[in-house]
């Protein structure tokens, strides 16, 4: 069981307060979710071709300009075209953010074969990801989410249920590129769901329910769904008690099951949309006093563009 | 006036909740009333739970899950929204929500009135033993589950499964009714009836003709284990 | 194949069963617990005192059973003279009389009672001096007085006999009193909801649980009790959520009345169930600061041992508890203390003495489980206070018997290592060592822990 947050700003020039304005969000919701926490941050795009891979490992003192000029080496010999040349990474304690141009699937391979202690947590122009064991206010400040700008962010604290307490079953989940999926509930028939992705060829990482709905979502997507048509047939075909928050580069997409039983309120105002499992994470926010605050309804989808 | 005691403040910025309540439950009682203003709830969760005494509390701003829980004879009322469970198992008093009130309002509550002036989420009234509920806005889906006895008034319209399984209790709606639950159906209005909702109305401070409102009460099939509602338990 | 051969599958049993369902159309409803044949605290053995181990001289030289539930947050936990304590049963499932019988036998012997589904009625408060007040899915009188009278609060996830399923009480049972206490029509059949109103999961069930705390002023412990499903994850979340002590009741656990399909397919024993909520606790590094008390089929004090052998800080009966008062007895004692043969009784009920199971039929022929005025009048509270002090006695008697044999000066020194298992399946289930052997099933090849 979780707190999830989501914030997303409508204006531009008040994107730099992505992180400050986020951050109580995160760590009010740790109540919920004291074992470990995740953030996914939309920024600025990188140019078209290039990619941001968020990497994380368990080493706090890890090497990460060692892992830079490995990585250069390795893929060196690209077509002279200085893709691996031009890469750069932003580390920060156990996180790096690599930006480079190498294809994601000939990257991804290169960490599972070389370098089998990072795992990549995200791929996308504009999304990087932050996620690891411990309670969130620590992670918040090991990452200095309070720094961090962007359009808009997706969060998650977690009460671990019925996987382990590992970094990687940490939320949020991502598929495929520029996706990424919190969830706040329990999945009633996750092992059926992952059994039929499974066998059209999609794999999986952890055993945790909630990537059971990522990957639905990203198959759906796959087969050219839009995220609404995706969500609707995720209602069909989903169990169990969820509230989901994705994001993708150009919006953020709340939905609740049938049920209902877990929370979820937003906020709504000229500047912002907040989202949040409980209202008093949102209770700092500017403004919040004439916001428009409202609960979903249970299997509708609530979308909000950049 | 004589006897009336000056306004008491808590701030809940200064204060920490356990200090707030332990004043409610403690001091409060001792004084045998007055007003308390309860100031920068922030949404904070456990709220004047568990008051027992003629006092009158004001929660200034949004409350979280459970504010005014198991009330007895205080009149709280929130000046802005109230979280899941608002006012749950409420024993006797009258809570007001100016706002709007989350899921489970009055869950199993079993005396009392509460006033919700703007919309109820989900499951209004779960439960109910007893309490009254008046909303000036609509209810969420499955509102009124299991209620067993007590009266929902409802000004606006009505989520999905109204009723469902529904004892003794009677739900009154002027607005849409989306859908009934197991066991409910509508009825026609009684001259009691329409008493019932004009009393409530005018307690809650709401003007609207008795009249419009329908009646849902339990068709009571479900009232014995038999094969002919078997349908019904699945 | 003979004649006369019966099917193993298609019974005389699951004959009956189809039988009933063709005729009724609805499921059959049934009190006690699962009656099939399970791994139990039997297939485990002491290792008492021998060469290398020294037993204690009875009576003589002290074995402590004095048992304090609740240390984590509240000022006041419970202080217990033995770890052996009454479990929630309902007023509407037990008669008024039953009810003050076990409050008086548990004062007397110093442990505690715990209400049930309907509430706490004042014979219960009265007669017993340490009272457990439970929070259920049904709220079924349910309040803030009664919340500060008690000594400590058990907040009800579900329940060994039906994890998953709500209260059940038959019209038959639903008396004015009754009635009046949940809020019911009288003689209507009782629905419950299987979950609370108020909230869904750990992480709302810790604001929960904060708002009683403030309710009661931080003074009482707050219990979480669960019915033994996924036991490893489900006793890690209920301290996540703030539990002062967790309350696990495995499939054998009783009920006043329920589905049969649920008693006996839901749920997992008591014994595994066990050894996973002690694996929780200490992966939580909450042993000695989280306490656990388990149920479900406990009928000796050779299970009591057994169970705090395994790392219970205590357990907790209702089925041994009314057979105590006399469930399933023969017959009653009159006013003179004359045995009333009502064997008759048992065959309306299409059962016997020793086969019984209808409590949800409210025709105890004991005068247990009835809300009929009649058939009430045939439990005598003083005798059956008396009976189940004897009881609860013998229990101790046998706990601290083996104990002392096991060397023990305190029962809660009782540790894994002094027990070992006599099948397999008990051996795989307590990850104990089969006697005689080193070999515990299971035990390095990859298992997943706690699953």
């Amino acid at each position: 069981m979780c707190g999830i947050v989501g914030l997303l700003l409508k204006k531009r020039e008040k994107r730099r307060d992505l992180g400050r304005l986020m951050t109580p969000m995160f760590t009010c919701m740790a109540e919920r979710g004291p074992d470990s926490g995740g953030m996914a941050i939309f920024g600025q795009p990188v140019a078209d071709g290039s990619r941001r891979f968020s990497l994380f490992t368990a080493d706090r003192g890890y090497d990460w300009q060692g892992l830079l000029e490995s990585f250069r080496q390795t893929f060196q010999g690209e077509a002279g075209d200085g893709k691996a040349a031009s890469a750069r990474i932003e580390p920060l304690s156990n996180h790096a953010v690599l930006v480079s141009s190498v294809e994601p699937s000939r990257l991804r391979g290169w960490l599972e074969d070389s370098v089998p202690s990072v795992h990549l947590l995200s791929v996308g122009r504009a999304i990087d990801l932050y996620k690891d064991m411990g309670f969130p206010n620590e992670i918040a400040e090991r990452y200095r989410f309070a720094e961090l700008t962007g359009s808009h962010c997706v969060g998650h604290t977690r009460m671990a249920t019925e996987s382990e307490v590992t970094p990687i079953h940490a939320h949020p989940f991502t598929a495929g590129e520029d996706f990424c999926l919190v969830h706040n509930g329990s999945l009633s028939n996750p092992y059926m769901l992952r059994r039929m992705l499974e066998s059209q060829g999609i794999a999986f990482e952890t055993d945790n329910d909630t990537e059971a709905a990522c990957r639905f979502i990203e198959w759906r997507l796959a087969q050219a769904d839009a995220l609404d048509t995706a969500l609707h047939h995720a209602f069909r075909k989903l169990d169990g008690f969820y509230t989901l928050l994705m994001a993708t580069p150009d919006q953020i997409t709340l939905v609740r099951d049938p049920f209902a039983c877990k929370p979820a309120v937003v906020a709504e105002t000229d500047e912002y949309v907040a989202i949040s499992s409980e209202f008093r994470s949102l209770a700092h926010l500017p403004g919040i006093a004439e916001a428009h605050i409202f609960e979903p309804q249970p299997e509708k989808v609530y979308s909000w563009k950049v | 006036m004589e006897g009336v005691k000056p306004g008491i403040a808590l701030d809940l910025s200064r204060m920490t909740l356990r200090e707030v309540n332990d004043y409610l439950h403690h001091k409060i009682p001792e004084q045998k009333g007055g007003t308390v203003e309860i100031l920068n709830p922030a949404g904070m969760h456990g709220i004047a739970v568990g008051l027992d005494a003629q006092a009158s509390v004001h929660v200034r701003g949004h409350a979280g899950y459970y504010v005014a829980g198991m009330n007895k004879h205080a009149s709280v009322t929130v000046h802005g929204n109230a979280g899941t469970g608002v006012a749950e198992n409420i024993m006797s008093g009258t809570v007001r929500i100016k706002g709007n009130a989350s899921t489970g309002a009055a869950a199993s509550g079993q005396g009392g009135l509460v006033v919700i002036e703007g919309y109820a989420s989900s499951r209004c009234g779960i439960s109910m033993k007893g309490c009254d509920i008046v909303v000036g806005g609509n209810v969420g889906h499955v509102s009124g589950f299991m209620a067993q006895a007590g009266r929902l008034v409802v000004c606006g319209d009505a989520g999905a499964g109204l009723g469902d399984s529904l004892y003794e209790a009677v739900i009154y709606v002027r607005g849409k009714i989306h859908g009934l639950g197991a066991d409910a159906r509508e009825e026609p209005m009684t001259e009691a009836d329409r008493a019932s909702v004009a009393e409530l109305l005018k307690k809650a401070g709401f003007e609207h003709e008795p009249g419009e409102f329908k009646r849902v009460a339990s068709a009571r099939t479900l009232y014995h284990w038999n094969a002919e509602h078997r349908g019904a338990y699945g | 194949m003979g004649k006369h051969e019966e099917s193993f599958s298609f019974n005389r049993d699951i004959i009956s069963y189809i039988n009933y369902a063709s005729e009724h159309g609805v499921y059959d409803i049934r009190g006690m617990g699962a009656k099939r044949s399970l791994p139990t605290f039997d297939d485990l053995i002491f290792l008492t005192a021998s060469m290398s181990r020294y037993p204690l001289e009875g009576y003589r030289e002290k074995c402590e059973t004095k048992t304090v539930l609740g240390t984590r947050f509240a000022k006041k936990p419970i202080e217990l003279e033995i770890p052996i304590t009454i479990a929630g049963m309902s007023f509407g499932a037990l008669s008024a009389r039953a009810k003050e019988a076990l409050g008086r036998a548990a004062t007397a012997v110093g442990t505690s009672t715990t209400t049930g589904d309907g509430g706490m009625t004042p014979e219960e408060r009265q007669s017993s001096k340490t009272l457990v007040y439970q929070c259920l899915p049904s709220r079924y009188g349910f309040n803030p007085d009664d919340l500060r009278k008690a000594n400590a609060i058990e907040m009800v996830v579900g329940q060994g006999a039906k994890p998953g399923g709500g209260g059940m009480l038959l019209g038959q049972k639903i008396s004015a009193r009754v009635a009046g206490m949940r809020t019911l029509p009288e003689g209507i059949d009782q629905r419950s909801a299987c979950r609370h109103p108020d909230w869904t999961g750990p992480d709302d069930l810790a604001i929960k649980i904060q708002e009683l705390r403030e309710l009661t002023d931080w003074e009482v412990p707050i219990y979480v009790k669960i019915g033994a499903s996924r036991v490893y994850n489900d006793v890690k979340l209920a301290i996540k959520a703030g539990a002062d002590v967790v309350v696990l009741d495995g499939m054998q656990g009783g009920t006043a009345a329920t589905q049969q399909v649920f008693i006996e397919h839901a749920g997992i024993p008591t014994l595994p169930a066990l050894r996973q909520a002690v694996e929780a606790l200490a992966a939580m590094d909450m042993v000695g600061k989280v306490q656990l008390v388990i149920s479900g089929g406990i009928r000796t004090g050779a299970d009591a041992a057994k169970a705090l052998a395994m790392g219970a800080d205590a357990v907790s009966l209702g089925q041994g508890v009314l057979i105590a008062l006399g469930c399933n007895s023969p017959h009653y004692l009159d006013k003179d203390n004359v045995p009333v043969d009502v064997t008759g009784d048992y065959e309306k009920l299409d059962t016997a003495p020793g086969f019984c199971h209808h409590c949800q039929s409210g025709k105890c022929p004991v005068g247990i489980t009835t809300q009929d005025d009649d058939l009430q009048t045939r439990l005598t509270v003083d005798e059956g206070a008396r009976r189940l002090r004897n009881y609860l006695s013998v229990l101790t008697l046998e706990l601290t018997t083996l104990a002392r044999a096991c060397g023990k000066s305190n029962v809660h020194n009782l540790e894994r290592e002094d027990l070992v298992a006599l099948t397999v399946e008990a051996a795989a289930m307590a990850k104990l060592p089969l006697a005689g052997t080193e070999w515990i099933p299971g035990q390095g090849d990859h298992t997943s822990q706690g699953r």
